[in-house]
């Protein structure tokens, strides 16, 4: 029996842009999540590092007065929501790696040889998976955090904290994918994340709040984009969901929910125009 | 008719400049074979083909669709094999052929029939389950192929197929590109190997410097050249003054031509030679001027001579002169997107 192996008989029915689209993404993105399936330690690791944080931190300052932090809020509470922030926002930073590790390989140059409809299925997979595995590692510390006693949102509450994580990831994915484009290799991308993420919570209102920080740093926390997610959420987690309601204290002056999510979206909006050319450009 | 056409194409990386007015037709239903020395500008025509490079200058058209005006069009209709295995070691062979068939968007029945198929020509069976970081580099090897052929492409474009891989899985590509050629496939090979060019080509040609220098059927630029070639060697580790005046010996010697000092084969004097009296003379002239042969070999013209005739110089010395005028980082820079 001879088999041709240059040709084969092939569907010849038109098919719609959308179609080839969704077909592209899922592909791309199935390969994520079995990257994933068979290489959990990164999952398990995005999900451990933030419990030891809330555990160990949750513990350090368990004896603190309660009438310490601000609306009476137990530390444990008061941590809680910028644990959450934190998960979200380092898985969100590594989204950028699996991307630079195809471009290392070459892998990259197999997905661009191929006649995808649109090369942003690249970007729109890589934000799916992230934005799955941030909401996931969230969830976990959201669980872990209500077994500490740490308190549950309500039913809109819940979505409140599920939107502001969504336009924070959605944010720092585009930043991640952006420099996975612009820097030469993982190793400065590596270095790019290290230096970011930890200064980062410090300088929010993550741990202390801004009552605490000396003003410098209380400034810099005011403008920090992380919390900007962290105070709706903690607003979330301290009673019923009123995004008219002043959630943050800044030193330029007080800040409701709705302000808040307003910077958000506004940063997430920002940053993809602000890296679209250079994706047109590297995916042209 | 051509399947590939190239004009005048101008490509430049920093201030070292690859390919510089290349003209090249490739016609339908042939394997061509594109030789030349590392460097000489083979991988960028390769890559710029395959849409993953934009010339600086040029025009490039593939059974007639300008490739840099309908760069998705002319995805649909190639494959692209590159020198580099760019595989998902996470995935198994299965899982990579599935996903490069979706981004080709085939139905997904027709993907598992192609996997069918090629599983059963590239003899897959025992390990396109298995992921694919356990592959030995012939495997690798045979499923970047599958993913090249799958979607089953008018034109398959190879760059260096058969580096680094043992004589059975060479021999096994080297069938395969035969019997895709007599079904119809058009294949464009680039190799540094000889042998590789000289065994699979109809057509061919060769790159220097960034342009095509010789072009044609391999037998005929070889039978074009006439005469045979001579490897000389008068010590058999020489030194280049003495092999210099060797050399200006036999220069001066009627029907001895073409004399060059191979200095990467312990500087040897390669030579062309009209006929067996001018190989008599020349060892007359030798004893004369008491110059003892060490060794001396005869041979027909190689594609290797049909380059020397060009260039004059070997395809070795060329890679070797290449390699320091290389700006490598700003090739890689080029090749990451």
């Amino acid at each position: 029996m001879t088999h041709s192996i240059a040709t084969t008989s092939q569907g010849s029915d038109e098919r719609s842009l959308l179609q080839d689209l969704a077909q592209e993404t899922y592909a791309l993105t199935k390969r994520l999540f079995l990257q994933l399936l068979r290489r959990p330690s990164t999952l398990i690791a995005g999900i451990l590092q933030p419990l030891i944080w809330l555990v160990l931190f949750g513990a350090l300052f368990s004896n603190a007065p309660n009438d310490l932090l601000p609306s009476g809020l137990t530390y444990g509470k008061f941590l809680g929501a910028g644990v959450i922030v934190f998960t979200a926002f380092s898985g969100a930073l590594n989204a950028g790696l699996p991307v630079m590790f195809d471009r290392e390989f070459g892998f990259l140059n197999r997905l661009l040889v191929a006649p995808l409809r649109s090369r942003s299925s690249i970007i729109l997979s890589s934000v799916f998976y992230i934005t799955t595995i941030s909401l996931l590692q969230s969830f976990a510390i959201m669980g872990t955090s209500y077994g500490l006693g740490y308190g549950w949102p309500g039913s809109a509450g819940l979505l409140l904290v599920v939107f502001t994580l969504l336009l924070l990831v959605f944010a720092v994915t585009a930043l991640s994918l952006g420099l996975a484009f612009a820097l030469p290799g993982h190793i400065e991308l590596i270095a790019v994340i290290f230096v970011a993420n930890l200064p980062l919570l410090f300088a929010s209102t993550a741990l202390a709040p801004i009552s605490f920080m000396p003003s410098w740093l209380g400034w810099l926390a005011a403008i920090n984009p992380l919390t900007f997610a962290i105070e709706p959420i903690r607003a979330a987690y301290s009673g019923p969901v009123d995004l008219a309601m002043v959630v943050l204290h800044a030193p330029y002056g007080d800040v409701t929910g709705f302000g808040c999510l307003f910077v958000l979206i506004g940063i997430t909006v920002g940053l993809f125009v602000l890296i679209s050319p250079l994706l047109n450009r590297k995916l042209a | 008719m051509a399947l590939i056409e190239i004009e005048n194409l101008v490509k430049s990386y920093g201030k070292v400049c690859a390919l510089n007015g290349l003209n090249l037709n490739v016609p339908q239903a042939t394997l061509y074979g594109l030789l030349g020395p590392n460097g000489a500008g083979k991988t960028t025509t390769l890559r710029i083909l395959c849409t993953l490079l934009s010339p600086d200058s040029g025009h490039v058209s593939i059974a007639g669709i300008d490739i840099l005006k309908h760069p998705i069009s002319v995805r649909k209709i190639l494959g692209y094999v590159a020198q580099e295995v760019a595989i998902d070691k996470i995935l198994t062979g299965r899982e990579l052929l599935q996903l490069q068939g979706n981004l080709y968007h085939m139905h997904y029945s027709d993907i598992d029939k192609r996997i069918r198929e090629l599983n059963l020509r590239l003899d897959m069976f025992d390990w396109i389950d298995r992921r694919c970081g356990s592959y030995s580099g012939g495997m690798r090897r045979r499923l970047d192929l599958a993913c090249g052929l799958l979607h089953s492409p008018t034109l398959l474009i190879l760059d260096e197929p058969t580096v680094g891989l043992d004589i059975e899985s060479r021999s096994s590509i080297w069938e395969l590109l035969v019997e895709l050629k007599s079904q119809g496939t058009t294949i464009l090979l680039s190799s540094h190997y000889l042998e590789e060019v000289e065994a699979l080509a109809d057509q061919m040609a060769i790159i220097d410097g960034g342009k095509v220098i010789a072009e044609g059927d391999p037998e005929n630029l070889k039978n074009q050249l006439g005469g045979d070639r001579v490897t000389l060697r008068v010590r058999e580790f020489s030194d280049e003054i003495e092999a210099q005046s060797v050399r200006n010996i036999l220069e001066s010697i009627q029907g001895v031509s073409q004399v060059v000092v191979n200095r990467l084969q312990g500087f040897s004097l390669n030579l062309v030679v009209d006929n067996q009296a001018a190989v008599n003379r020349m060892r007359e002239r030798l004893e004369e001027e008491n110059v003892q042969v060490f060794s001396l070999s005869q041979s027909r013209p190689s594609l290797d001579d049909v380059y020397l005739q060009a260039t004059g110089r070997t395809i070795m010395d060329a890679e070797m002169e290449v390699l320091k005028q290389r700006d490598t980082k700003a090739e890689a820079k080029n090749s990451m997107r």
